[in-house]
Protein backbone atom coordinates (compact mmCIF):
# COMPACT_ATOMS: atom_id res chain seq x y z
CA UNK A 1 0.00 0.00 0.00
CA UNK A 2 1.90 3.74 -1.39
CA UNK A 3 1.78 6.57 2.04
CA UNK A 4 -0.47 9.45 0.37
CA UNK A 5 2.55 12.08 0.36
CA UNK A 6 1.85 14.97 2.13
CA UNK A 7 2.89 18.65 0.65
CA UNK A 8 5.77 20.19 2.25
CA UNK A 9 6.86 16.98 3.79
CA UNK A 10 9.79 14.47 3.15
CA UNK A 11 8.94 10.98 2.43
CA UNK A 12 12.25 10.07 4.56
CA UNK A 13 10.51 11.82 7.79
CA UNK A 14 6.90 11.49 7.49
CA UNK A 15 5.45 13.70 10.44
CA UNK A 16 2.17 15.30 11.18
CA UNK A 17 1.94 18.67 9.60
CA UNK A 18 1.23 20.89 12.94
CA UNK A 19 3.90 21.76 14.60
CA UNK A 20 4.97 19.40 17.82
CA UNK A 21 4.95 20.46 20.77
CA UNK A 22 7.69 21.22 23.15
CA UNK A 23 9.64 17.94 24.37
CA UNK A 24 7.76 15.67 21.97
CA UNK A 25 10.64 13.82 20.23
CA UNK A 26 10.17 13.33 16.33
CA UNK A 27 10.14 10.27 14.94
CA UNK A 28 10.79 9.20 11.30
CA UNK A 29 8.79 6.54 9.42
CA UNK A 30 11.47 3.76 9.88
CA UNK A 31 11.89 3.68 13.37
CA UNK A 32 8.04 3.14 13.50
CA UNK A 33 7.95 0.64 11.58
CA UNK A 34 11.26 -0.81 13.34
CA UNK A 35 10.32 -0.10 16.87
CA UNK A 36 8.24 -3.08 17.29
CA UNK A 37 11.03 -5.43 16.71
CA UNK A 38 13.76 -3.37 17.66
CA UNK A 39 12.85 -1.64 21.10
CA UNK A 40 10.13 -3.50 22.25
CA UNK A 41 11.96 -7.64 21.56
CA UNK A 42 9.27 -10.56 21.73
CA UNK A 43 9.46 -12.38 24.96
CA UNK A 44 11.59 -15.35 24.83
CA UNK A 45 10.85 -18.35 27.41
CA UNK A 46 14.17 -20.77 27.22
CA UNK A 47 14.94 -23.39 29.89
CA UNK A 48 15.28 -22.38 33.21
CA UNK A 49 18.91 -21.84 34.77
CA UNK A 50 19.82 -23.78 37.58
CA UNK A 51 20.03 -20.55 39.83
CA UNK A 52 16.02 -19.48 38.64
CA UNK A 53 15.09 -23.18 39.82
CA UNK A 54 16.01 -22.87 42.76
CA UNK A 55 13.77 -19.25 43.77
CA UNK A 56 10.71 -21.46 41.50
CA UNK A 57 7.59 -21.74 43.11
CA UNK A 58 5.86 -24.36 42.31
CA UNK A 59 2.41 -25.69 42.78
CA UNK A 60 2.21 -28.59 44.60
CA UNK A 61 1.18 -30.88 41.53
CA UNK A 62 3.84 -29.69 39.94
CA UNK A 63 5.77 -30.38 43.07
CA UNK A 64 4.29 -33.87 42.83
CA UNK A 65 5.12 -34.25 39.61
CA UNK A 66 8.89 -33.69 39.73
CA UNK A 67 8.83 -35.91 42.77
CA UNK A 68 7.68 -38.38 40.51
CA UNK A 69 10.69 -38.34 38.37
CA UNK A 70 12.83 -37.93 40.84
CA UNK A 71 11.41 -40.74 42.74
CA UNK A 72 11.29 -42.94 39.27
CA UNK A 73 15.02 -42.09 38.95
CA UNK A 74 16.30 -43.43 42.43
CA UNK A 75 14.42 -46.71 42.23
CA UNK A 76 16.62 -47.35 38.72
CA UNK A 77 19.63 -46.45 40.07
CA UNK A 78 18.60 -48.51 43.17
CA UNK A 79 17.16 -51.28 41.35
CA UNK A 80 20.48 -53.61 40.35
CA UNK A 81 23.15 -52.49 43.03
CA UNK A 82 20.60 -51.88 46.22
CA UNK A 83 16.95 -53.64 45.87
CA UNK A 84 17.82 -56.67 43.55
CA UNK A 85 21.07 -58.03 46.11
CA UNK A 86 18.92 -57.63 49.41
CA UNK A 87 16.12 -59.01 47.66
CA UNK A 88 18.27 -62.16 46.69
CA UNK A 89 19.92 -62.22 50.22
CA UNK A 90 16.37 -62.47 51.36
CA UNK A 91 15.25 -65.31 49.33
CA UNK A 92 18.16 -67.45 48.62
CA UNK A 93 18.48 -69.04 51.54
CA UNK A 94 18.13 -69.85 55.52
CA UNK A 95 21.60 -68.49 55.98
CA UNK A 96 21.32 -65.81 53.81
CA UNK A 97 17.89 -64.90 55.24
CA UNK A 98 20.15 -64.38 58.58
CA UNK A 99 22.55 -62.10 56.85
CA UNK A 100 19.87 -59.67 55.44
CA UNK A 101 18.03 -59.50 58.62
CA UNK A 102 21.09 -58.59 60.10
CA UNK A 103 22.41 -56.33 57.18
CA UNK A 104 18.64 -54.57 57.85
CA UNK A 105 19.24 -54.12 61.58
CA UNK A 106 21.95 -51.78 60.39
CA UNK A 107 20.71 -47.97 61.60
CA UNK A 108 22.25 -46.49 58.04
CA UNK A 109 21.04 -49.29 56.00
CA UNK A 110 17.42 -48.50 57.57
CA UNK A 111 17.60 -44.66 56.36
CA UNK A 112 18.39 -45.43 53.08
CA UNK A 113 15.76 -48.51 53.17
CA UNK A 114 13.06 -45.79 54.45
CA UNK A 115 14.43 -42.95 51.97
CA UNK A 116 13.70 -46.21 49.21
CA UNK A 117 10.32 -46.48 50.59
CA UNK A 118 9.39 -43.22 50.51
CA UNK A 119 10.37 -43.57 47.02
CA UNK A 120 8.14 -46.52 45.86
CA UNK A 121 5.19 -44.99 47.95
CA UNK A 122 5.06 -41.56 46.70
CA UNK A 123 5.61 -43.50 43.14
CA UNK A 124 2.90 -45.64 43.19
CA UNK A 125 0.66 -42.96 44.93
CA UNK A 126 1.24 -40.16 42.13
CA UNK A 127 0.74 -42.98 39.43
CA UNK A 128 -2.70 -43.62 40.60
CA UNK A 129 -3.71 -40.18 40.38
CA UNK A 130 -1.73 -40.04 37.11
CA UNK A 131 -4.13 -43.14 35.91
CA UNK A 132 -7.17 -41.20 37.11
CA UNK A 133 -6.36 -37.94 35.12
CA UNK A 134 -5.71 -40.11 32.16
CA UNK A 135 -9.62 -41.27 32.09
CA UNK A 136 -10.45 -38.16 32.98
CA UNK A 137 -11.07 -38.42 36.81
CA UNK A 138 -10.49 -35.22 38.45
CA UNK A 139 -8.99 -33.07 35.48
CA UNK A 140 -10.42 -29.73 37.01
CA UNK A 141 -8.36 -27.27 38.48
CA UNK A 142 -9.40 -27.30 42.25
CA UNK A 143 -10.18 -31.40 42.02
CA UNK A 144 -6.39 -31.60 41.09
CA UNK A 145 -5.33 -29.79 43.14
CA UNK A 146 -6.96 -31.72 45.96
CA UNK A 147 -5.97 -34.68 44.84
CA UNK A 148 -2.48 -34.02 44.32
CA UNK A 149 -2.45 -33.17 48.24
CA UNK A 150 -3.96 -36.54 49.18
CA UNK A 151 -1.33 -37.95 47.17
CA UNK A 152 1.41 -36.15 49.63
CA UNK A 153 -0.74 -37.31 52.61
CA UNK A 154 -1.56 -40.47 52.00
CA UNK A 155 2.19 -41.16 50.68
CA UNK A 156 3.98 -39.14 53.77
CA UNK A 157 1.33 -41.38 55.80
CA UNK A 158 2.68 -44.85 54.88
CA UNK A 159 5.98 -44.32 54.53
CA UNK A 160 5.37 -43.32 58.23
CA UNK A 161 3.95 -46.28 59.08
CA UNK A 162 6.74 -48.13 57.09
CA UNK A 163 9.42 -46.24 59.26
CA UNK A 164 7.90 -46.96 62.63
CA UNK A 165 7.67 -50.80 61.42
CA UNK A 166 11.03 -50.76 60.04
CA UNK A 167 12.36 -48.57 63.14
CA UNK A 168 10.60 -51.77 65.45
CA UNK A 169 8.60 -48.86 67.22
CA UNK A 170 6.01 -51.88 66.77
CA UNK B 1 -3.14 -30.45 1.17
CA UNK B 2 -4.18 -27.80 3.79
CA UNK B 3 -6.77 -29.65 4.91
CA UNK B 4 -4.52 -32.73 6.08
CA UNK B 5 -2.71 -30.72 7.93
CA UNK B 6 -5.28 -31.00 11.57
CA UNK B 7 -8.33 -32.32 11.72
CA UNK B 8 -9.35 -35.87 12.47
CA UNK B 9 -8.49 -36.92 8.90
CA UNK B 10 -4.91 -35.29 9.07
CA UNK B 11 -2.50 -37.12 7.90
CA UNK B 12 -0.63 -39.05 10.46
CA UNK B 13 2.91 -40.33 9.82
CA UNK B 14 5.64 -41.86 11.71
CA UNK B 15 6.44 -45.27 13.61
CA UNK B 16 3.75 -44.79 16.51
CA UNK B 17 5.86 -45.87 19.01
CA UNK B 18 5.43 -43.00 21.03
CA UNK B 19 1.61 -43.71 21.46
CA UNK B 20 2.43 -47.73 22.21
CA UNK B 21 5.29 -46.39 24.59
CA UNK B 22 2.43 -44.25 26.24
CA UNK B 23 -0.39 -46.74 26.67
CA UNK B 24 3.09 -49.57 27.73
CA UNK B 25 3.80 -47.36 30.72
CA UNK B 26 0.55 -47.33 31.81
CA UNK B 27 -0.92 -51.18 31.39
CA UNK B 28 3.03 -52.06 32.88
CA UNK B 29 2.11 -49.51 35.89
CA UNK B 30 -1.28 -51.54 36.06
CA UNK B 31 0.28 -54.60 36.62
CA UNK B 32 2.99 -53.52 38.93
CA UNK B 33 0.19 -51.86 41.39
CA UNK B 34 -2.00 -55.05 41.30
CA UNK B 35 1.07 -57.50 42.27
CA UNK B 36 2.12 -54.92 44.83
CA UNK B 37 -1.04 -55.43 46.35
CA UNK B 38 -1.33 -58.72 46.14
CA UNK B 39 2.36 -59.02 47.61
CA UNK B 40 1.42 -56.74 50.56
CA UNK B 41 -2.02 -58.46 51.38
CA UNK B 42 0.61 -61.88 51.24
CA UNK B 43 3.21 -59.97 53.37
CA UNK B 44 0.18 -58.78 56.43
CA UNK B 45 -1.36 -62.33 56.02
CA UNK B 46 2.40 -63.73 57.07
CA UNK B 47 1.97 -65.48 60.60
CA UNK B 48 5.75 -64.30 61.60
CA UNK B 49 8.66 -63.25 59.24
CA UNK B 50 10.26 -66.07 58.61
CA UNK B 51 11.96 -67.34 56.05
CA UNK B 52 10.04 -70.01 54.83
CA UNK B 53 7.23 -68.18 54.90
CA UNK B 54 8.91 -65.06 53.40
CA UNK B 55 10.31 -67.19 50.59
CA UNK B 56 6.67 -69.02 49.85
CA UNK B 57 5.36 -65.88 48.81
CA UNK B 58 7.70 -66.07 45.68
CA UNK B 59 8.10 -69.95 44.97
CA UNK B 60 4.65 -70.88 45.82
CA UNK B 61 3.41 -73.28 43.13
CA UNK B 62 -0.68 -74.11 41.77
CA UNK B 63 -0.58 -77.77 40.74
CA UNK B 64 3.30 -77.40 40.28
CA UNK B 65 3.19 -74.84 38.09
CA UNK B 66 5.43 -72.08 39.40
CA UNK B 67 3.00 -69.41 39.84
CA UNK B 68 4.95 -66.90 42.42
CA UNK B 69 8.14 -66.68 40.29
CA UNK B 70 6.00 -66.05 37.06
CA UNK B 71 3.79 -63.90 38.77
CA UNK B 72 7.43 -62.18 40.11
CA UNK B 73 8.90 -62.44 37.03
CA UNK B 74 6.36 -61.04 34.73
CA UNK B 75 5.86 -57.92 37.02
CA UNK B 76 9.56 -57.40 37.09
CA UNK B 77 9.55 -57.26 32.96
CA UNK B 78 6.66 -54.70 33.36
CA UNK B 79 8.71 -52.57 35.69
CA UNK B 80 11.80 -53.16 33.13
CA UNK B 81 10.02 -51.66 30.21
CA UNK B 82 8.47 -48.85 32.54
CA UNK B 83 11.60 -47.85 33.45
CA UNK B 84 12.97 -47.68 30.26
CA UNK B 85 9.89 -45.38 29.31
CA UNK B 86 9.95 -43.18 32.20
CA UNK B 87 13.77 -42.53 31.83
CA UNK B 88 13.67 -42.05 28.28
CA UNK B 89 11.25 -39.28 28.85
CA UNK B 90 13.96 -37.84 31.76
CA UNK B 91 16.67 -38.02 28.94
CA UNK B 92 14.92 -36.74 26.35
CA UNK B 93 13.29 -33.99 28.82
CA UNK B 94 16.91 -33.01 29.90
CA UNK B 95 19.46 -33.99 27.94
CA UNK B 96 20.01 -31.65 24.25
CA UNK B 97 23.04 -32.97 23.47
CA UNK B 98 22.19 -35.75 20.90
CA UNK B 99 25.43 -38.05 21.48
CA UNK B 100 25.33 -37.73 24.92
CA UNK B 101 21.70 -38.64 25.16
CA UNK B 102 21.82 -41.96 22.93
CA UNK B 103 24.95 -42.99 25.61
CA UNK B 104 22.56 -42.32 28.14
CA UNK B 105 20.07 -44.09 26.56
CA UNK B 106 22.25 -47.25 25.98
CA UNK B 107 23.80 -47.36 29.51
CA UNK B 108 19.74 -47.12 30.24
CA UNK B 109 19.23 -50.55 28.20
CA UNK B 110 22.20 -52.27 29.68
CA UNK B 111 21.25 -51.35 33.19
CA UNK B 112 17.65 -52.47 32.72
CA UNK B 113 19.10 -55.94 30.61
CA UNK B 114 21.16 -56.43 33.71
CA UNK B 115 18.79 -55.61 36.39
CA UNK B 116 16.56 -58.78 34.01
CA UNK B 117 18.86 -60.92 34.43
CA UNK B 118 19.82 -60.63 37.84
CA UNK B 119 16.39 -61.04 38.66
CA UNK B 120 15.74 -63.91 36.58
CA UNK B 121 18.65 -65.63 38.26
CA UNK B 122 17.16 -64.60 41.88
CA UNK B 123 13.91 -66.39 41.29
CA UNK B 124 14.35 -69.51 39.57
CA UNK B 125 17.87 -70.24 42.34
CA UNK B 126 15.05 -70.18 44.92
Amino acid sequence: MRMPKAPGVSSSALCLSIPPAAGTKLVTFSEVVMSDSAAKPRPQFRNLTLSQLASYRLPLAGKLSILHRISGLGLFLALPIILLPMFGKSVLSEASFGQFREMVSNPLVKIVLLCLIWAYLHHFCAGVRYLLLDVHVGVEKYAAQKSAASVFVVSLALTLVFGLKLFGVF
Amino acid sequence: MASKDFGSKRLVVGAHYGIFDWIAQRVTAIIMAVYTLILLVGALLMPAFTYPNWVRLFNFTVLSFPLGQMLAFLTFLSLAYHAWVGMRDIWMDYVRHTGLRILLQVLTIIWLMASVIYAAQILWSI
